[in-house]
């Protein structure tokens, strides 16, 4: 067993190796010049930047990542359910159904309050 | 199957040349169905109608500088491209290509799947934060929720399939659909659910949610070239872009693999086990299908125009969600009433 886990753990780990060794060729092979327009962020060939990075975006994106969060752990919870669904018997299935139709309502209440209208 | 050493090596030089070659080729068929489509001819220089191309565009973007700009944050920078590559690469481990051609059977193969997957949208997260460039930070804030939002109707989807499966082991679930075309999971009635009128809906949603997570035309909002240039990846250059793109075409690779095991038959023959050669389940048809899928991402890129980030976020919280939530909801009540 013990050895079973080290060998599917280096699978990964080889997986994981790999990749950046392609980035390691590059810089091998690659040139190498620098110079002050090089290292600026690119702007269509504008030559002063026309508004920054860190600029001020949509309140509605955090909205969006807090309900994914909500439906997402809903999923996860529904994963061992849904592969013993047929020996949990009629009560498994009638407690699942109570927890989706809450968070059905849940989501019917965000559509309704108009977390999802874009202006 | 108990792992040895040679499993091991087998299972990473498989990975690795596997998800090379196809995201190389698949470039080249893009570049040709995109010509086709549009009738002209697509690449034709180098080799036999320009299959050369692929190795000669590796060579070159493994020559180039891999420009770093001067406000970047370098660790994170460089980590982004092995991020979107890596959960690719990984994912192809578990995925039955045929009832013995599997790197790495695990039993919870599904769930690494959607962990890995997970993954990968922090790839787009990462890449664009850390390029301080104005475009990629737009895109990665659009990446990002367009692939949070669809994972919630593929997971939900997903697990109607595991319902009837009752596993989470992708061979299992390919294994129960092996009596011919009318086993698969796509079709309306399945032993011990009866009749579930929405099993083609939800294909069809998850094959929607798999167009969305790669970031593919029409919901390519990402990388939007009319109005971010090149979104997340803006910044990169050499093969740090080079990962990226093939990373796409990777997870392209994965989706259309997990739509064939889910609710395709996986390597089962539409004609049901004849017993001679082209007509038993075998690997040869795992890769027909998935290819077919290819064509038909492909296609569709080229063939509808690119959706608004308002309609693309919509469509997942006012449809699919509620759509995949019902069908959960009425397999679980089908599984139990027969």
């Amino acid at each position: 067993m013990s050895t079973e886990v080290i060998l599917s753990g280096a699978i990964f780990i080889a997986l994981a190796l790999g990749i950046p060794m392609v980035m390691v060729l590059t810089v091998i092979f690659g040139p190498r010049s620098g110079g002050a327009a090089k290292n600026d962020p690119y702007e269509s060939g504008i030559k002063h930047m026309v508004g920054m990075a860190d600029q001020k975006f949509s309140v509605k994106f955090y909205l969006l990542a807090i309900l994914f969060l909500i439906f997402d752990i809903e999923a996860v919870f529904m994963y061992p359910w849904a592969v013993s669904l047929r020996e949990l018997g009629f009560l498994g299935f009638a407690e699942m159904t109570v927890f989706i139709l809450l968070l059905l309502t849940g989501l019917i209440y965000i559509l309704k309050k108009g977390v999802l209208n874009w202006r | 199957m108990s792992l040895t050493l040679f499993n091991v090596i087998l299972a990473v030089v498989i990975a690795i040349s596997f998800v090379g070659l196809n995201a190389a080729y698949l470039v080249w068929a893009e570049r040709k169905g995109a010509g086709l489509f549009q009738r002209r001819p697509g690449p034709m220089e180098n080799g036999l109608w320009g299959l050369l191309q692929p190795p000669i565009d590796g060579v070159k973007l493994m020559t180039k500088q891999l420009l770093i700009p001067g406000g970047v944050d370098k660790a994170v920078f460089i980590t982004a491209p092995v991020l979107a590559m890596f959960p690719a690469l990984v994912s192809f481990v578990t995925i039955p290509f045929s009832d013995n051609i599997i790197a790495h059977p695990i039993d919870v193969g599904v769930l690494l799947i959607f962990a890995f997957a997970a993954l990968g949208s922090m790839s787009l997260l990462v890449a664009g934060w850390s390029s301080r460039n104005k475009y990629s930070m737009i895109s990665s804030i659009r990446a990002v929720s367009q692939a949070v939002a669809y994972e919630i109707p593929l997971m939900i989807t997903t697990i109607t399939v595991v319902m009837i499966s009752g596993s989470l082991n992708l061979t299992d679930i390919a294994a129960r659909q092996l009596d011919g075309i009318w086993a698969w999971h796509i079709w309306p009635f399945q032993d011990d659910v009866g009749f579930n009128l929405l099993m083609p809906i939800s294909f069809l949603v998850l094959f929607v949610c798999s167009v969305a997570e790669t970031n593919r035309a029409p919901f390519d909002l990402g990388e939007a070239e009319s109005e971010l240039v090149a979104g997340f990846h803006t910044e990169y250059s050499s093969m740090g872009f080079g990962l990226f793109f093939m990373g796409e075409y990777a997870n392209i690779v994965i989706g259309a693999s997990l739509t064939t095991v889910l609710f395709l038959g996986g390597w089962s023959c539409p004609f049901g086990d004849l017993g001679f050669f082209p007509l038993t389940h075998n690997v040869g048809w795992f890769l027909l299908k998935i290819y077919l899928i290819i064509f038909v991402f492909i296609w569709i890129r080229w063939t509808f125009p690119r959706t608004t980030i308002y309609g693309l976020l919509n469509l997942s919280w006012k449809y699919l969600i509620p759509i995949s939530l019902f069908n959960l909801l009425l397999t679980a009540a089908l599984l139990k009433v027969f």
